[in-house]
């Protein structure tokens, strides 16, 4: 095997962990009874209940014990952050109705989500495209792979933000150097799992092509991205997740209606328990996003190896 | 001298490998000719180059010299007239049985048959390895020899003038492999095609084969000797067992490989 670009299996063991951090369901441990004569529907539906159960009940355990020394830790009358209890107080109408309108300044969150959404999808969008085309290309030829990686792995270092100075200068206009923004760092994550899942298409596969006489473009849409899907969407749920931390950050740099500037805005104007409500919309925002992103990829992938 | 011209020749075929500088011969001064409806066998210990040459016909390798041609055209390339069994099956798992099938009829006669031709092209193909059933499911929901016979399927759908097969039944089990055997020998009475097999069997290579291609061990692996098989067709496995002609190319083929030119194991 050649040497990977960079680790990739670590890369790929980071989302593991995110999934590994949602509860497991147990295995069943009792021993069948003697095997039921007719389908068993009512045990059926209690089984179901308790995996769901299984899923469901210890986070709203641990969910509730934090609320509570949330509560006890910032219940001083001159605690510098706010209470569970403050911010429901403060903050309700941000909490119980994502999408009111009273003009441009007073969004609702759910309002403001979507914008920035807009921007990740453009941004994501293009960057999926580019990555997994330059990733195709790395992969598929040494000659490419020496020339472009070490750029790569020096390129990917650089944060997010460190762009954003330069894209504003380039562009001229927030809108545009936000979306920059968020195709650079979504960027390689792409181009490097692509390139490893195309240096990894077995021999098999191409020999198939070959003997088929697929041409380039068949060879790309037929062998290609099916055989590297898995490792194609491992990099882009990896994308999506950077992308989402990159567009908090340059809006707030940027300003416009997004989520991001929202929590500056509110910063500015000493409204904690705003922030802490924005910051759970982007964590949840952000968690749906990974798993849309899985979503797609285990239809796409159907069937696939290692999938 | 042969009246006619044959279909697949080989001639003074060498192939080395160069790796790290040091380049090892594998192939060495190979010469064969396969007529047209031949079933030829290669036989030989492993190591001993009989994938490569295989590969050469096949277009996956380049000779580093000497030509191969298939009626009088130098191969230099892969294509689906010498449509490849691989030994490992090698269906693409995000396809399902027909569209693996189908993938290569697309490919192959997109001018010359229209969608619904390419349709019952492809069905008939099924058919005829008795695959049908399967048609909608995928190649991880098949048994081994299912996949083979699916893989056999592809190859014969893209109508090659030479199939060849790189030991297609090595990864099954006895019983699975003699029934494959059957349904080989069967397509091979029926459309009277070209076949070049891989095999390490020697019962496999007998019961199959109009010829055996008996290779030397390598480095520098050749043709030791050709063995025409004279047993009248269709062959039944159990009338064989007992038949002199048969034990007797049987005798041949195990003295050539255990005698003559023993597996010597690298110390």
């Amino acid at each position: 095997m050649t040497r990977p670009l960079i680790n990739a299996e670590a890369l790929r063991g980071a989302v593991k962990v995110t999934r590994a951090g949602s509860v497991p369901l147990p295995s069943d441990a009792a021993p069948p009874a003697a095997p039921p004569a007719r389908y068993d529907f009512a045990g059926a539906a209690l089984k179901q209940a308790k995996a769901v159960a299984t899923a469901v009940v210890p986070p709203l355990i641990v969910l509730f014990l934090m609320l509570v020394f949330w509560q006890l830790a910032t219940s001083a009358p001159n605690s510098s952050l706010p209470s569970p209890t403050k911010i429901w107080a403060d903050s309700k109408d941000l909490i119980v109705s994502p999408f009111f309108n009273y003009g441009p300044q007073d969004l609702g969150l759910g309002w403001r989500v979507l914008v920035s959404l807009e921007r990740v999808a453009y941004g994501f969008g293009l960057a999926a495209i580019a990555g997994i085309a330059l990733g195709a290309l790395v992969g598929q030829s040494q000659w490419a792979m020496r020339g472009l990686d070490p750029i790569f792995q020096v390129l990917r270092t650089v944060p997010p933000l460190a762009w954003l100075p330069l894209s504003l200068a380039a562009f001229r206009d927030a809108n545009p150097s936000a979306i920059f923004v968020i195709f650079i760092t979504a960027i390689w994550p792409i181009i490097i799992n692509t390139a490893v899942g195309i240096r990894n298409i077995p021999q098999d596969y191409r020999n198939v092509a070959a003997v088929l006489r697929l041409n380039q473009l068949e060879f790309f849409w037929r062998i290609m991205l099916p055989s590297a899907a898995p490792y194609i969407f491992t990099g882009l749920r990896i994308g999506v997740g950077l992308s989402w931390l990159a567009i908090v950050a340059a809006e707030m740099l940027t300003g416009g209606v997004g989520i991001g500037f929202f929590i500056w805005d509110a910063w500015n104007s000493s409204r904690l328990s705003d922030i802490i409500v924005a910051l759970v919309y982007i964590g949840v925002v952000g968690f749906l996003l990974d798993r849309l992103v899985a979503l797609v990829g285990r239809i796409a992938a159907r069937g696939a190896p290692g999938v | 001298m042969i009246p006619q011209k044959p279909l697949l020749k080989l001639e003074q075929v060498d192939k080395a490998f160069e790796r790290g500088g040091q380049s090892s011969v594998v192939l060495k001064g190979v010469d064969l000719a396969v007529e047209k409806g031949e079933f030829v066998s290669i036989i030989g210990h492993s190591g001993c180059g009989k994938s490569t040459m295989l590969n050469l016909i096949a277009g996956l390798t380049r000779v580093t010299s000497g030509v191969v041609f298939l009626e009088n055209k130098v191969v230099d390339a892969p294509g689906p007239d010498r449509a490849v069994v691989f030994q490992n099956h090698s269906l693409l798992p995000w396809l399902s049985v027909y569209d693996n099938v189908r993938i290569g009829v697309d490919k192959v006669f997109f001018r010359t048959k229209s969608r619904a031709e390419r349709h019952l092209w492809t069905m008939e193909k099924l058919e005829l390895v008795q695959m049908a059933h399967a048609r909608d499911k995928r190649p991880s929901e098949i048994s081994g020899g299912m996949k083979q016979r699916v893989g056999i399927a592809r190859a014969l759908a893209m109508e090659p003038k030479v199939l060849l097969m790189d030991e297609p039944f090595g990864a099954l089990d006895a019983l699975t492999r003699a029934h494959l055997q059957d349904q080989v020998m069967a397509i091979h009475a029926g459309l009277q095609n070209t076949v070049i097999m891989i095999t390490h069997d020697v019962d496999e290579a007998v019961l199959l084969s109009d010829r055996i291609v008996m290779m030397t061990n390598g480095p520098a692996a050749k043709i030791g000797e050709i063995l025409t098989v004279d047993l009248p067709r269709p062959r039944k496995r159990l009338e064989l067992v007992a038949d002199p002609a048969y034990i007797r190319a049987r005798q041949r083929v195990l003295e050539f490989l255990y005698e003559r030119h023993g597996f010597v194991e690298a110390a």
